[in-house]
């Protein structure tokens, strides 16, 4: 009598526990859906042709006939490629200077001893707090009146420094026991030598997430591009898909768009496929959007 | 010496770079801020005081923007932490396929907001060939044919913070995930020895244990919240005051720039305020936690 209660109690727990690991896994679903369906929905519509997507008055979840035109048309009718390279030699020269900037001025906090050091610190500190919002409206001007206008420079200048990675940086530098640098001392290695063949190799993990968030950020840099640049030679693909949306292909054309909005997305995509552990790692540690 | 050389020339390129566009930029907004009447043409301007706030606390505009921020932060702050919170939850309490999850969670962070923004409009927008995906869908269960990029303000604010929650949830659903992984499974075995009830276990041990990056989010939430634009401008368009869905941060760059542009003291004014409003709430936020969040 007494085990058959128990083990009625415990199929009963069984079911229960059952039921809830499946409500689980279709909350879960159901919010994967909503993600990527966006993706796919960008994605199907891109490759149907002009006609079969504006005939459809209910949109198809599939498409039979898939068709490249689109890609073809995206790269033809608006300068899609010249976008994408801007975008590119923004990324990469941006990237590459900022962490020359970062590197050096980490250096300088973490190992070397020089007067007024706190005071610095504390005072790069404090720009921290300081949005972009604010500043960007003299930046703004300052830029227009060097005639750096349409210009990468005037692209490029005003976000090649960040206080936040230098700290990020700096903390990672301390980290390095200084016995290392006192037996580099020593040896008679100079300062640049270490950083650059111990500090470096040492601290790689953290220099990759900053170098990733930074080329996010760079690639999907919006409002600045914006006030800078009003020669289409000069747009970055976020500037461009908003030039491409208001004046592109005539209005309607939606599938050519979305061939755009691809083509767009597809390199980080893929880049943070590739190294998505380390990208959900540095962002956890340390990335705010933006 | 030499020593004290070399450290400034290494953060003489940092220290150039935020003299010229953080320090600089900081003192002269406040100076734009309180020049009457500056012209961006000629440079001069008649008088110094307020009037440059005054103009904008009155422009309908800026109320418009002012009315959609607030209404953005109250809906989608909340929300999306809520939101995050719950599937954290669920995502920590599963094994398989849990990296899948993760994965597909934090797409669209790395996307570019104005590209997908346009594949949002292009599901809710109603244009002559069709009423749009949602619309349809929204029909099929009775309801009535509603046009959410173009139509009432209500369709447009739900379109803007269901985007706002889409774009704003992986960093929280990551954090979230990454700081339930660090609480003790200590505490969670005793409280299963003790046959706690599984709402009690969340409340006494999961919250009070994971409340400081809870805090964080909500605090970066609002700011971020407070400062949204481009995700405005993915949706309805470059000219968001037609559309009637500005924000704070677009009013000033409207006011910078394009068409209605060339009063950088209106902007500046605008820009201040929003920082004001901004310290305000984050120094509430601070005090607010003191009294809540739990910290070891």
């Amino acid at each position: 009598m007494n085990e058959k209660d128990n083990r009625k109690i415990e199929i009963r727990a069984g079911i229960r526990d059952r039921a809830r690991t499946i409500g689980t896994y279709l909350f879960l679903s159901l919010w994967g859906i909503i993600v990527l369906f966006p993706f796919y929905w960008m994605m199907l519509s891109s490759v149907k042709s002009y006609g079969s997507y504006n005939s459809e008055y209910v949109p198809k979840f599939f498409t039979l006939t898939p068709t490249m035109e689109n890609y073809i048309t995206a790269f033809t009718a608006v300068p899609l490629a010249r976008y994408f390279l801007n975008t590119l030699i923004f990324t990469v020269v941006t990237t590459a200077i900022m962490m020359i900037v970062v590197i050096l001025s980490a250096f300088a906090f973490a190992r070397l001893d020089f007067k007024g050091k706190d005071i610095v610190f504390s005072m790069f500190l404090s720009l921290m707090m300081i949005p972009n919002e604010l500043v960007i409206i003299t930046n703004f001007v300052t830029i227009t009146n060097l005639n750096l206008r349409n210009t990468f420079m005037g692209l490029i200048l005003p976000s090649v420094t960040s206080v936040f990675y230098i700290y990020l940086l700096k903390e990672n530098f301390e980290q390095i026991p200084e016995e290392l640098y006192k037996a580099a001392k020593v040896d008679g290695t100079s300062d640049f030598r270490y950083l650059w063949k111990v500090m470096l190799p040492i601290s790689k993990p953290t220099i990759v997430t900053i170098t990733i968030l930074k080329v996010i950020e760079c690639w999907n840099s919006y409002v600045w591009p914006r006030l800078i640049t009003d020669d289409s030679n000069y747009f970055l693909v976020s500037n461009g898909i908003q030039e491409i949306r208001e004046n592109g292909f005539g209005r309607e054309n939606v599938p050519a768009m979305m061939a755009a909005v691809v083509v767009i997305s597809v390199p980080l995509v893929v880049l943070f496929l590739i190294f998505r552990h380390k990208i959900m790692a540095g962002v956890a540690r340390g990335g705010t959007k933006g | 010496m030499k020593k004290n050389l070399t450290a400034w020339l290494c953060l003489l390129p940092a220290l150039l770079f935020l003299l010229v566009f953080m320090v600089y930029p900081l003192v002269d907004v406040l100076i734009y801020s309180f020049e009457e009447g500056f012209n961006f043409a000629s440079g001069r301007f008649f008088g110094t005081g307020f009037y440059n706030y005054s103009y904008v606390l009155h422009d309908p505009f800026f109320i418009q923007a002012l009315k959609n921020t607030f209404i953005i932060v109250i809906i989608t702050v909340p929300l999306s932490t809520g939101i995050a919170l719950l599937i954290s939850m669920e995502l920590s309490s599963i094994k398989f396929l849990r990296d899948l999850f993760q994965t597909i969670y934090f797409l669209p962070y790395v996307t570019n907001t104005l590209a997908v923004g346009l594949v949002f409009m292009i599901l809710f927008k109603k244009t002559a060939y069709s009423d749009g995906l949602i619309s349809l869908l929204i029909q099929v269960f009775g309801g009535p044919s509603v046009d959410f990029i173009g139509g009432p303000y209500w369709a447009k604010m739900f379109v803007m913070c269901f985007y706002t929650i889409w774009i704003v949830l992986p960093f929280k659903i990551l954090i979230l995930t990454s700081a339930l992984a660090s609480v003790n499974p200590m505490y969670y075995k005793a409280a299963q020895i003790d046959a706690t009830p599984k709402w009690r276990v969340f409340y006494k041990i999961t919250l009070p244990m994971i409340s400081p990056m809870v805090f964080y989010l909500v605090i970066t939430g609002f700011i971020g919240a407070f400062k949204a634009y481009s995700d405005e401008v993915a949706l309805f368009g470059t000219d968001l005051n037609a559309a009637g869905m500005n924000t704070i941060v677009g009013y000033v760059y409207d006011m910078l720039y394009g068409n209605s542009g060339g009063y950088p003291s209106y902007a500046s004014a605008a820009a201040l305020i929003l920082f004001t409003i901004v310290f305000t709430i984050t120094t509430i936020n601070l005090l607010v936690s003191k009294k809540t969040v739990y910290y070891n």
